[in-house]
């Protein structure tokens, strides 16, 4: 077996002791201190008075929504992609037919129940990966609470309510079919 | 039988003659992909999805010695155009080339033209998952397709039936449902219209494909083409647990596939057995399966009392149903079983009879109904149970008892998972009885009078065995867990027989069946897990199989592989 011999730093009797490091690392923290005490520095943020949303790169992360396309049209035909591949499970759908009466029936299916539990959901982006159809984003919401399980399922309504409207995706349902 | 020597991709074996060269591949594990081909039906070679490479032996000229290959045999000369595997037979000397860059050419070609039309809605497409078109794009299809016109437009949600929907656009051409519906069925509805990229299936103005063999279609379309209006939208198919079973609905007991999720029943497939069902099945039993998820299901014991059922437990109604066996002579009490009961369960009411010498038990007998094809005349699935374990003709005793009950001679009455109002028996009649108790699957009219009732389990959710009409013993599975508190019908007749004389050491169903086994001559050396997927001729009972007879035939002829 090789043998790597490791070069050590030779460290005075004060090093040793932590006598000296402890003596730098105040230094450092009174003269953050001193800058903030001064005006002159800002390190830490009142988190629900001040947010950091603006700042949040574009790959953020955050809870999963169903947006509606630039026609209005719910843009989820309910494959059931996104609860089969979700590794914990959130995400229950219950399909429906859309009826002949409705101007996009030609799409012919449409979730009729979709829940993600957002106690259950990691935030893994798997939904939107997954998804066929455009239909399912992770937004920049972070902060999802409540006071009970149930309120902690985001049913359609509120998931619509999250998405919003996207435009400018690939709509094969826009042709003339 | 003939043998022939056949080369299969570089190996030599051996078939017999007249052997279709896609079951000579299958069968050495070269698997030819197909579409239009099925071994029920005839062979019209239109999709060319089987293409493969043959070739034979030159013809020698005279007095030249043909060429050997290193295994003695002569060498091949492969002819420079691909054949058709599913409508060719096998040959002396024949070989056969399923991979190579000629058959993966003529695979790719093919599913590029199919595809070219094919409006790629998988995610709302309910074969998606069980998908032939899916599949074989994977395996032999390009990522990308050349065209770069107008995709054709047909046909879509078109509605052909009471139980069946038609995409026109997902149709592959392969005319599996107009052979099936014109061969087996007797109702040639379906057919092309129209020419080229633009060739329609459609059904006949006027007509519709409503026989009860219908959804069978559905089963065979290889892609999304036909579908199911009662599955329509249900569940996606890859979340489905499949479950070996059988169907109850009539005496024929085919063979099916139970698919639950979470404990719901969403449908059922016919599972092949060339001795009872092929691989068809009528629609009648297919589709009966929603009493098993129904909101009317019992799920508690209940006892009544003056103001109407309350719930109790089972401990408390098995004893008052014992109690209520005691109380009485046994000639004033009546027992009346089902022919829809197993035959474990069938032996353990014949146990609680004899141990407490009642003379009155009988079945319902159900007949009519039965056609030409599949459906059997008898409507009870066990008849031939009844015969073999209890040894008494289904319906001999039952006038009797019904006449007993009429005049007031039986007082108390056990029925099991049967509603005595549509046996025969008048309302009036059974509320003068001191006790009746009925185990049922869901609540009716009979449970409504009952004393004590006892929630049951229904087929899917038990496991236990039934003879069919043509004598074969056949096995139950359980597909999902009962509601509430139901149970397994042979758990109540065990926990009755313990209530009134005491144990008897039986634990679990094969602990009946084991039991049965001593008792039953025809069932002697067989056990539940012997009792296979496919089941076991225990009885002979002369009755043939419409549907199965006329098959042989056709596979007699060759003119199909069978």
């Amino acid at each position: 077996m090789a043998t790597v011999v490791v070069q050590r730093p030779k460290l005075k009797w004060h090093e040793k002791w932590f006598i000296s490091t402890l003596a730098k690392g105040l230094l450092i923290t009174l003269g953050h201190a001193i800058a903030i005490l001064r005006g002159k520095k800002k390190v830490t943020m009142q988190y629900p008075e001040e947010k950091w949303d603006a700042n949040l790169p574009d790959h953020y992360r955050g809870a999963p929504a169903l947006v509606t396309d630039e026609h209005g049209r719910e843009r989820c035909v309910s494959c059931q992609l996104c609860e089969f591949i979700c590794p914990p499970r959130a995400i229950t759908i219950i399909p429906e037919e859309i009826p002949s009466t409705d101007p996009w029936a030609k799409v012919e299916k449409r979730p009729r129940l979709f829940n993600i539990d957002m106690i259950r959901c990691i935030y893994c982006g798997m939904c939107e990966e997954v998804c066929p159809e455009q239909a399912i984003f992770l937004r920049k919401d972070y902060a999802i609470t409540g006071l009970s399980r149930a309120e902690m399922v985001h049913d359609k309504t509120k998931l619509y309510e999250i998405g919003g409207v996207r435009e400018g995706l690939v709509n094969k349902w826009n042709e003339l079919k | 039988m003939d043998l022939v020597n056949v080369q299969v991709n570089g190996v030599w074996h051996k078939f017999p003659k007249g052997t279709r060269m896609i079951e000579a591949c299958r069968q050495v594990g070269a698997l030819v992909p197909h579409y239009c081909y099925h071994p029920k039906l005839t062979s019209p070679g239109n999709c060319r999805m089987c293409l493969v490479e043959m070739g034979m032996p030159p013809r020698p000229t005279p007095g030249q010695e043909p060429e050997k290959d290193e295994f003695g045999m002569a060498k091949i000369g492969w002819m420079p155009r691909p054949v058709i595997a599913c409508a060719n037979t096998v040959a002396e000397g024949q070989g056969i080339r399923t991979e190579g860059k000629l058959s993966e050419e003529c695979r790719k070609g093919v599913m590029e033209l199919l595809l070219i039309n094919h409006p790629l809605d998988c995610p709302i497409c309910d074969q998606a998952g069980e998908c032939r078109l899916q599949e074989f794009s994977v395996e032999h299809g390009n990522g990308e397709s050349h065209f770069r016109e107008e995709k054709v437009k047909k046909p879509k949600n078109v509605d052909i039936g009471p139980r069946i929907r038609l995409d026109d656009e997902r149709c592959i051409m392969c005319s599996r449902c107009i052979r099936f519906t014109a061969e087996i069925a007797d109702d040639p509805v379906l057919g092309f219209t129209e020419r080229g990229s633009y060739t329609t299936l459609a059904v006949h103005p006027g007509k519709r494909l409503e026989n009860n063999y219908s959804l069978n279609t559905v089963d065979i379309c290889p892609v999304g083409a036909l579908t199911s209006n009662d599955f329509r939208f249900q569940m996606r198919v890859w979340f489905l647990k499949e479950t070996k079973s059988l169907c109850t609905k009539c005496g024929r007991g085919c063979n099916i596939e139970i698919s639950s999720r979470q404990n719901e029943v969403y449908r059922q497939t016919p599972r092949e057995n060339n001795d009872v069902n092929s691989t068809w099945m009528c629609d009648q039993g297919r589709l009966d399966f929603h009493f098993v998820n129904s909101d009317y299901r019992l799920t508690q014991p209940l006892v009544k009392k003056s103001n109407g059922h309350h719930p109790t437990t089972w401990k408390l109604a098995v004893n008052q149903v014992a109690e209520a066996l005691r109380s009485v002579k046994a000639s004033e009490i009546a027992v009346i079983a089902s022919g829809r009961m197993t035959n474990e369960e069938l032996y353990l009411t014949h146990a609680l009879v004899k141990s407490a010498g009642i003379e009155n038990y009988d079945v319902v007998p159900r007949t009519g109904g039965g056609d030409d094809y599949l459906r059997a005349d008898d409507q009870n699935p066990n008849s031939n149970g009844v015969r073999a374990i209890w040894g008494t003709e289904p319906g001999a005793k039952l006038p009797q008892i019904i006449a007993g009950i009429n005049s007031g001679a039986i007082k108390v009455v056990l029925a099991l998972g049967e509603n005595l109002i549509k046996a025969g028996l008048e309302k009036a009649a059974l509320e003068k009885l001191t006790f009746l108790a009925s185990s049922h699957i869901l609540a009716n009219a009979t449970a409504e009078l009952s004393h004590v009732v006892l929630p049951a389990a229904s087929y899917a959710e038990k496991r236990g065995s039934m003879i069919n009409v043509t004598g074969r013993l056949q096995r139950l599975s359980k597909a999902v867990n009962s509601p509430g508190e139901a149970r397994d019908d042979w758990e109540i007749l065990r926990d009755i027989i313990l209530a009134y004389a005491g144990s008897n050491g039986i634990h679990s169903v094969e602990d009946v069946f084991k039991r049965m086994a001593g008792d039953v001559e025809i069932f002697s050396g067989l056990t539940l897990a012997r009792i296979g997927e496919l089941g076991v001729q225990v009885m002979e009972t002369g009755e043939k199989v419409p549907l199965l007879e006329r098959e042989r035939e056709r596979k007699a002829k060759g003119i199909i592989v069978g």
